[in-house]
Order: C-alpha cells, then sequence, then structure tokens
C-alpha cells in the first residue's frame, strides 16, 4: 500500500521544496520505490532541485488532462534507482488539478507499486495547497521558527484534520512537524523561537529539526538534493528525519549552537 | 418518471448550491436610548478600543429596552449610517414595534424576535403544568461538548445550549463558543465566548491564559488587557458586576 505524504506550510519559502527533494530522496535510498509530486502548478521548481528540468516533456497537467499517461511523465531520477519525478506545469494556471484527477493519478501510482508518494505542496491555503493535502494519509508539516510561519503551520494542521479525505471518513491524518531553518545562535539570542516553544504551539510530534545550512543553498544550485551531501548538517539531519518517518528512534541533533573549533576561539579571545 | 416530477426532484436537491442552517456570532447592538448622538459617541469609543473586533461584524439591533416614545423616535436609517461609517454591518432588528418592523423592511434587515423572557412577560402565557417542567428538564440536560484535539487557527466550535470541554489548547486565531460555561485545559490563545445566549453567569476555566479576547454574555475583553491580567496563569473569567472579572484558579500543592 502506498503511503501518501504531503509536505506543506501555508507560509511560503520555509523549505518545503527543499524537504520534498530530501525525503523522497532519502526514501529511495534505503530501497523504497518513491514518487514526488510538484503541485506547485505554473511555479515549476521541484524539478530544478532534482536537476531534471531538461528532461521535462510532458507534466502532471498533462496526465490529468489525459494527454500523456502517467508512465510517459514520470522522470527517473539519474542519481537514485528507485525516485521518479512527476513534474508540475509551469505553462498553466492551479486550477488546472481538479480532485478526480489527482485521484487518478495517485490510484496509478499505486497500481505501479509505489510505497511512497511524496507531495510538494505550494503555498498558501488556496486550492493549489488543498489538492495537495487531501488526499494525504500522513502531513510533514514544516514551520521556521517564527511567529507566523507557526501560526500558518497551525492553520494547515486544523486544514488537514477538517477538510482532507481522512477526516471526512472521521479519521486522522498522521501529523509530523520539521522545524526548518533553525539557527540555535539565533535562538539563543532570542531572536528566533526554540524548538520546545514551537513544539508547544503547535501540540505535534516533531519530526526533526533542520538547521540553516549552507549547503543546502548549494545543493540547490549544483540541482543536487541536500541529503545527498552526508557531510554537511542539513544533509544529516534530513537523514535522521527520514529514519524517523520509517519508524526508527533516532536522538535530535544540531539543536545547540555548533562547537567553535579552537582556532576559532583563540582567534575570537584575541580580536 | 413523470417530466414534473424530475423537476420537482431537481428543484429538490439543486446542484448549485446547498441549503444549511447555521448559527454564527453575531454582535448585538442593546438600545437604552434613541438619542443617535450619545450612541455615535460611545461606539465611537468602543471601536476604537478594539477596531479588529468590530471591523464587519454584522450587528444586531436590540429595541425592547427602549419605551414607546424611543421607538417611535429612533431614527434607525441614520444609525445605520452611524454603524457602517465604524465599520459594522447592521443586519437585523430585535423586538422591534410596528413601525420600526416597517423600517427595518424598507432598509433590507432581518427582523429577529424578542428574546425569551420578553416574550412571556408580554404574551402573558399561563406557566406550564409542574410535570411539563420537570419533563422538559430532562430533556433539556444541557449537552457537553467534549473536544479532545487542538483548535487550530482559523477553526472555530460553538457548544451550542450547553458547556464545552477542550482537553487541549485553544490557538491563536481559532475560537470556542458556548451557551454555557467553557473548560479548556491546555493553554487559550485564541478567543473564547461563554454564554453567548445571555447567560451572565456563564464562566471560562483553561489553565493558561493567553487569550486575544474574551467575552461572557457579550460583555468582553481585548489582548491588550488581558496582557496585564494574569497573563500565563491558569484563570477563571465570569462577569461581575457587569464587568469581566480574571481570577487565578486555586493552587493545589
Ligand atoms: N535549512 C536551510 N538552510 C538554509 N537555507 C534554506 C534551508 N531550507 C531552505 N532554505 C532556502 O530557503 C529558500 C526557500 O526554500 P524552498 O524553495 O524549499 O521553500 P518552499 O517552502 O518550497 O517555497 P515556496 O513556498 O515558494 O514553494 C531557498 O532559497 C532554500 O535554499
Ligand atoms: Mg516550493
Amino acid at each position: 500500500m502506498a503511503k501518501i505524504i504531503v509536505v506543506t506550510s501555508g507560509k511560503g519559502g520555509v523549505g518545503k521544496t527543499t524537504t520534498s527533494s530530501a525525503i523522497s530522496t532519502g526514501l529511495a535510498l534505503r530501497g523504497h520505490k518513491t514518487a514526488v509530486i510538484d503541485f506547485d502548478i505554473g511555479l515549476r521548481n521541484l524539478d530544478l532541485i532534482m536537476n531534471c528540468e531538461r528532461r521535462v516533456v510532458y507534466d502532471f497537467v498533462n496526465v490529468i488532462n489525459g494527454e500523456a499517461t502517467l508512465k510517459q511523465a514520470l522522470i527517473k531520477d539519474k542519481r537514485c534507482e528507485n525516485l521518479f519525478i512527476l513534474p508540475a506545469s509551469q505553462t498553466r494556471d492551479k486550477d488546472a488539478l481538479t480532485k478526480e484527477g489527482v485521484e487518478q493519478v495517485l490510484n496509478e501510482l499505486k497500481e505501479l507499486g509505489f510505497e511512497y508518494v511524496i507531495c510538494d505542496s505550494p503555498a498558501g491555503i488556496e486550492h493549489g495547497a488543498f489538492m495537495a493535502l487531501y488526499f494525504a494519509d500522513e502531513a510533514v508539516v514544516v514551520a521556521n521558527p517564527e511567529v507566523s510561519s507557526v501560526r500558518d503551520s497551525d492553520r494547515i494542521l486544523g486544514i488537514l484534520q477538517s477538510k482532507s479525505r481522512k477526516a471526512e471518513l472521521g479519521e486522522n491524518v498522521t501529523e509530523h512537524l520539521l522545524i526548518t531553518r533553525y539557527d540555535p545562535e539565533r535562538v539563543a539570542r532570542g531572536e528566533m523561537l526554540g524548538v520546545a516553544d514551537v513544539e508547544e504551539i503547535l501540540a505535534t510530534k516533531l519530526l526533526g529539526v533542520i538547521p540553516e545550512c549552507q549547503s543546502v543553498l548549494k545543493a540547490s544550485n549544483q540541482g543536487v538534493p541536500v541529503i545527498h551531501d552526508t557531510e554537511s548538517r542539513a544533509g544529516k539531519a534530513y537523514a535522521d528525519a527520514v529514519a524517523r518517518l520509517t519508524g526508527e528512534q533516532v536522538e535530535h541533533r544540531f539543536l545547540t549552537p555548533e562547537h567553535k573549533s579552537l582556532f576559532q576561539r583563540l582567534f575570537r579571545r584575541s580580536a | 418518471m413523470s417530466k414534473s416530477a424530475q423537476r420537482a426532484s431537481a428543484v429538490d436537491r439543486p446542484e448549485s448550491f446547498q441549503l444549511k442552517g447555521g448559527l454564527f456570532p453575531m454582535t448585538l447592538l442593546e438600545l437604552k436610548s434613541a438619542d443617535l448622538k450619545a450612541i455615535k459617541l460611545e461606539l465611537m469609543e468602543k471601536v476604537t478600543q478594539s477596531p479588529a473586533f468590530f471591523q464587519r461584524s454584522p450587528l444586531v439591533f436590540g429595541v425592547e429596552q427602549l419605551t414607546d416614545a424611543e421607538q417611535e423616535s429612533l431614527d434607525l436609517e441614520g444609525l445605520c449610517v452611524i454603524c457602517r461609517e465604524l465599520t459594522l454591518l447592521p443586519t437585523a432588528t430585535r423586538g422591534a414595534n410596528a413601525r420600526l418592523l416597517n423600517e427595518s423592511g424598507r432598509l433590507g434587515l432581518a427582523i429577529l424576535p424578542r428574546s425569551k423572557g420578553k416574550q412571556s412577560e408580554l404574551t402573558a402565557e399561563a406557566p406550564p403544568a409542574p410535570e411539563a417542567v420537570a419533563a422538559a428538564k430532562t430533556e433539556a440536560s444541557p449537552p457537553t461538548r467534549i473536544i479532545t484535539t487542538p483548535i487550530r487557527s482559523g477553526q472555530q466550535i460553538y457548544a451550542r445550549g450547553g458547556d464545552l470541554v477542550v482537553m487541549a489548547s485553544v490557538s491563536a486565531g481559532a475560537e470556542v463558543l458556548a451557551d454555557g460555561n467553557i473548560h479548556i485545559y491546555g493553554a487559550l490563545r485564541g478567543r473564547a465566548l461563554a454564554g453567548v445566549q445571555g447567560d451572565e453567569n456563564a464562566r471560562i476555566f483553561c489553565s493558561s491564559q493567553e487569550a486575544e479576547l474574551v467575552a461572557v454574555a457579550g460583555q468582553f475583553m481585548v489582548d491588550e488587557v488581558l496582557r496585564t491580567n494574569h497573563w500565563k496563569d491558569a484563570v477563571q473569567i465570569y462577569l461581575a458586576g457587569g464587568r469581566i472579572q480574571i481570577t487565578p484558579l486555586p493552587k493545589h500543592n
């Protein structure tokens, strides 16, 4: 049975697409047949981060409109055996997505033997975001440690548990909180909310904390999901989160300021 | 199926819309005077105190406390103009006499029946037989609504006819309402309105007072004041002398 997981946030630019690419890659690297769908119709971001934009022939909307088969539109990832990308259309508007169309694509992915389907949601709480979350079994709610992002995540959690198909059936969507762009030094200075504050406000289970990390920008410029960068803090934190998503117990790390190297400390003292 | 029967069923279940009964909170402006100048001044003061609360909120004019002479002289149209200028949306009148019923119709306002207490006074109904009272009591034993999950920003929960118990937090941007009391075993960060049908004995209890707004029987207190009033304490909120009071809950050790 395929698990449908939406990556959503309400607020824009908090790291949904970065997270979708990392989590789908991480699941595939662990041997699970995984598809990642870009629901951000009109913008097309995921294919850039996954470095397959030049291989896009057909997209999600083409499949929904019957202009191409799902198999024709799915792009096989170059680095990962088990990973497939269904890109968004750059030219259509968001209303091209219909409940029936999305459901049909998800059912076909199940029939093709996919174990995980990751849905990269657009920002906001409008049609596109609703389509991305409606069929979800689980949700990764991405929040940055600041008040407006947390408030939007709260709102999305409310929508998930009242408007999704699971909610309509009287069931629960499994919630996972992912705090991204976490900067322990700024938290210590009181410029950002701490993990405990965010957890308390949202009252939901913490999947992981991804530190603010230069490696993310580098990775997206190179078109390599950051989880492949196994030396980087963000890469390691995403790998931990994927492990937790599949049921492993892994301790949280990168929650406190990085230890300065001896050189940096000496330098600071003499400065 | 005959053509007319088909048509009838299509109309029974329209496709272009769905009709649903709904219960929505509205603000009641219970008039104690027909003096528009005085009303305008005091209303302006209220609105500037908490503009967000009044922004485009639907408003009901209660006129049943006015004397007959005041009802005859009230300039309903002028009152509507004043309210709209202050971003309120006049929607209905309650307890209107014949002239004000007419005026309401002309101004496109809905007409609501008098509040219950008044009505029995006016229609002088015979008091119900004792058995009937007992039966009505068991039947109407107030339903308590229990919610076990957090109430999130943008959500609204209304316990009609009874108490509301929330076994989690109420988020900023969420709203809980009850005809009776509200108990929150968590933080109250949004809005809580108890006694929304006018029960002045209704209370709000919460484990941590971080509210955006609290109200009991239409009397309310907003964020700025709440912040200096047992913020983040476990409190109860009730009316005393017609004003909102906030006191800490007794501590156990
Ligand atoms: N952990 C991180 N450290 C540093 N930068 C990050 C991190 N996560 C995301 N970013 C940066 O934040 C920006 C937004 O990320 P991303 O595109 O993943 O967000 P999004 O939520 O998908 O945005 P949108 O709402 O526009 O779809 C990008 O420039 C990305 O490189
Ligand atoms: Mg995105």
